[in-house]
């Protein structure tokens, strides 16, 4: 009863997969992008007036932040192919702090928000008509669904850091640093359609 | 133990690997293993599902009350809808035959990630689970019916959340399995099987996997937006905070038509394997078999608004929906008449199997024609919401589907667990079974243009004569379906050791010994030749 055991690796298979996950998370908040374009077409004066309250300088550091986060995983790669196995886990450290910075300055933005009884089912937010009450509803989902996104891409992250310190992935064997990489862009990426959708559109 | 020639290898079922007893079974990541967890679970489930629906037949049996209230009957077919098509039929023929079959049909030793397909039976367990918490927590069982609609699955006291969530975490073990068999496709095909070489069966399971990973996104988000609008209030589907309702059934639909495809795909692949094996003649019309299956797919991305004609659209949408939705029957068709036209002049052996894709034909016939007639605009707004509806969905739902799944099952069971069946007693369970069906469901076409309403647990004394028809027939069905089921058990015991290739199949599967060693091939095979090579 000799089982001959083979060691199956197959990156671009790993890359493939990874990408076609991709693709549902993008459907996943396409749908939200499809709720919101009706609503905007639906509520357009109430949709810009909304929006005007938001503050555009915390959401552009927030933009700045998650762009160079962005390009410290990118750069990590890069380190571990070139076997700096230092640089490489300094910059994911570089990252996550990236990452928690912008949940930081979340926290903030909500905080404010809350404060003034703008939240989802608040009765303050309720008097001041449709628009908005789906406007600020939007805000709090779409926004709160992409911070979910960060918190498990810092998960996945540290994971990786791990793995890297203790050369379970390594010059010849990085697909998951590459992956984690990948869904961190996208997270970057959603952003990047969430910031003008919100603050800058108005 | 004496094993035939060449293969020294242990069996999957005798093989443990480092786990014992149920460990070796939960905690595998053998994708012949992993199919087997899930056979046994939907077999469960369905168990429920379809006790549920015999006893809603038997409330129907008289107008008034029979033996349950309206809300427990409310609650009965919102159950019975949710287990039946999120945790059985959507994952039915891909998670148990998909799995199975589709690594050694492409010769490959496994799928491209064998431990995420492990992972997604969890996921599958735990939203079934959630469904199944909700009928006994909070305030009452969910009454919604499984299409959750705005803006009652938000006001209703039923306890929708771990319902709603259930069903959004089915969902996710649904896209893990369209995205392991996508990349399996892609990247494990034996040397030589070129896209043109694959067997029909991993065909449809790509078309299959690349329509879970496409829509089921989009129902996650829905089901999501549920959520939070019955815990926060956000107002997405609310009228009453400027939602629109409407918005819903189109977020809804936008997923759940292309789901009836994943339904009946696979069991269109499966059913073009057991036509070509016992019409022991090459499939007619390869390509063009493979051609529709994708134009399947793809068009039925575009028809959700049948759903919605009497919701409220324009007129323009309707006469594009309907008549998108004929085109969808336009390739189901040319898969009917491909089946036949390999059946002619075939050798054909008259066996349980071929028997149960011959009934999968007919009852798929009528349910098409009965879907092609509520396409159409003006008989929809009569018919819409009527037991007809019901009846047709049925046919399609459980007649393709089902019947799919139970022509699998006599085809590959002894490949999967190396015995026969008693073949006399699978057919007898059939025709009883099939009578069963056929008298079930076929008065809900009359009463439904006669204009009886579906959902209610009550009704006018004049479709009286057709609902006890119709309840007479389940108790067939469902004795026809206990004869079959104990059938295969008693075949799992006491069955004759099988062959490896006891039907005269070309495809991968029946090169290897019943059942198959843990690693499948001892060395991988190398295709010349294209997947039906009779003479």
């Amino acid at each position: 009863m000799s089982i001959v055991k083979e060691i199956h690796r197959d990156d671009l298979a790993s890359k493939t997969g990874m990408w076609l996950f991709l693709f549902t998370e993008m459907l996943l908040f396409g749908g939200l992008f499809v709720v919101y374009s009706v609503y905007r077409f639906r509520n357009p004066v109430a949709f810009h007036l909304a929006a005007e309250e938001l503050s555009v300088g915390i959401g552009t550091i927030n933009t700045i932040i998650l762009l160079i986060s962005s390009t410290t995983i990118a750069m990590s790669v890069t380190a571990i192919q070139t076997k700096n196995k230092k640089l490489a886990l300094a910059l994911l450290g570089m990252t996550i702090l990236l990452g928690i910075a912008f949940l930081i300055n979340k926290y903030f933005e909500w905080g404010g928000h809350i404060k003034e009884h703008i939240y989802p089912g608040s009765a303050v937010l309720a008097l001041r008509g449709h628009g908005d009450v789906l406007f600020y509803g939007l805000y709090f989902f779409m926004t709160g669904l992409h911070a979910l996104h960060i918190v498990i891409g810092l998960v996945f992250i540290t994971v990786i850091a791990v793995k890297i310190s203790r050369n379970k992935i390594t010059f010849d064997n990085y697909v998951l640093l590459e992956n984690s990489g990948l869904y961190w862009h996208l997270v970057d990426l959603i952003w990047i359609f969430l910031f003008p959708l919100f603050y800058l559109i108005t | 133990m004496s094993s035939p020639k060449a293969f020294a290898e242990p069996s999957y079922l005798e093989y443990k690997g480092k786990y014992t007893g149920i460990f070796s079974w939960i905690l595998s990541t053998d994708h012949k293993r992993i199919a087997l967890l899930y056979l046994f679970s939907i077999l469960t489930f369905f168990a429920v599902g379809a006790t549920l629906g015999l006893l809603m037949k038997f409330e129907l049996i008289a107008p008034g009350k029979t033996i349950m209230t309206a809300q427990t009957y409310d609650a009965f077919f919102t159950l019975h809808g949710i287990i039946m098509i999120f945790a059985i039929v959507i994952p039915g023929l891909p998670a148990v035959f998909g799995n199975f079959m589709l690594p050694i049909m492409i010769g490959a030793k496994d799928v491209a990630f064998p431990r995420l397909n492990l992972l997604s039976w969890y996921f599958y367990v735990a939203g079934v689970s959630l469904v199944l918490i909700s009928q006994f927590t909070g305030q009452g069982p969910p009454d919604t019916g499984w299409t959750f609609y705005a803006p009652y699955s938000f006001r209703t006291a039923g306890n929708m959340l771990p319902a709603v969530f259930g069903a959004f975490v089915l969902g996710f073990s649904s896209i893990l399995t369209g995205l392991n068999f996508l990349v399996t496709i892609h990247r494990m095909r034996a040397p030589g099987m070129t896209w043109l070489k694959m067997p029909l069966f991993p065909w449809t399971l790509y078309a299959t996997g690349w329509v879970q990973l496409l829509a089921t996104p989009i129902i996650g988000i829905t089901l999501l937006m549920i959520v939070a609008e019955r815990t926060m209030h956000i107002g997405f589907f609310d009228p009453t905070l400027g939602g629109d309702p409407l918005l819903y059934q189109h977020l809804f639909w936008t997923y759940s038509h292309p789901a009836v495809y994943i339904m009946i795909l696979p069991a269109m692949g499966a059913i073009s394997e057991i036509i070509t094996t016992f019409s022991h003649k090459t499939i007619f019309g390869y390509k063009f078999m493979v051609a529709s299956v994708l134009a399947i797919a793809f068009v039925g991305y575009f028809v959700w608004g049948h759903h919605m004609f009497t919701s409220g659209m324009s007129g323009t949408a309707l006469y594009t929906f309907s008549l998108l939705t004929f085109l969808v029957a336009i390739p189901s068709a040319i898969k009917v008449f491909n089946w036949i036209s390999t059946m002619h002049q075939g050798s054909i052996d008259l066996q349980t199997p071929f028997y149960w894709a011959m009934a999968f034909i007919f009852v798929f016939m009528v349910g098409g024609f009965s879907g092609l007639i509520l396409g159409s605009l003006a008989a929809n707004v009569h018919l819409h919401n009527t037991q007809f509806v019901v009846g047709h969905f049925h046919f399609i739902v459980f007649g393709g589907t089902g019947f799919a799944f139970f022509a699998a099952v006599h085809y590959w069971f002894p490949k999967i667990t190396g015995k026969m069946y008693d073949q006399r007693w699978a057919n007898i369970g059939l025709i009883l079974f099939f009578i069963g069906f056929i008298t079930l469901y076929s008065p809900m076409f009359y009463l439904g243009f006669k204009g009886e309403p579906r959902r209610y647990y009550d009704y006018d004394e004049i479709f009286h004569a057709g609902n006890i028809i119709s309840t007479m027939g389940s108790w067939v069905l469902y004795s026809g379906l206990a004869l079959i089921i104990t059938n295969l058990f008693i075949a799992l015991k006491a069955g004759v050791k099988a062959l490896p290739d006891p039907w005269g199949g070309k495809t991968l599967e029946w090169t290897i010994p019943s059942p198959p060693a843990v690693e499948n091939f001892t060395d991988i095979p190398i295709i010349t030749k294209g997947p039906y090579d009779y003479k």
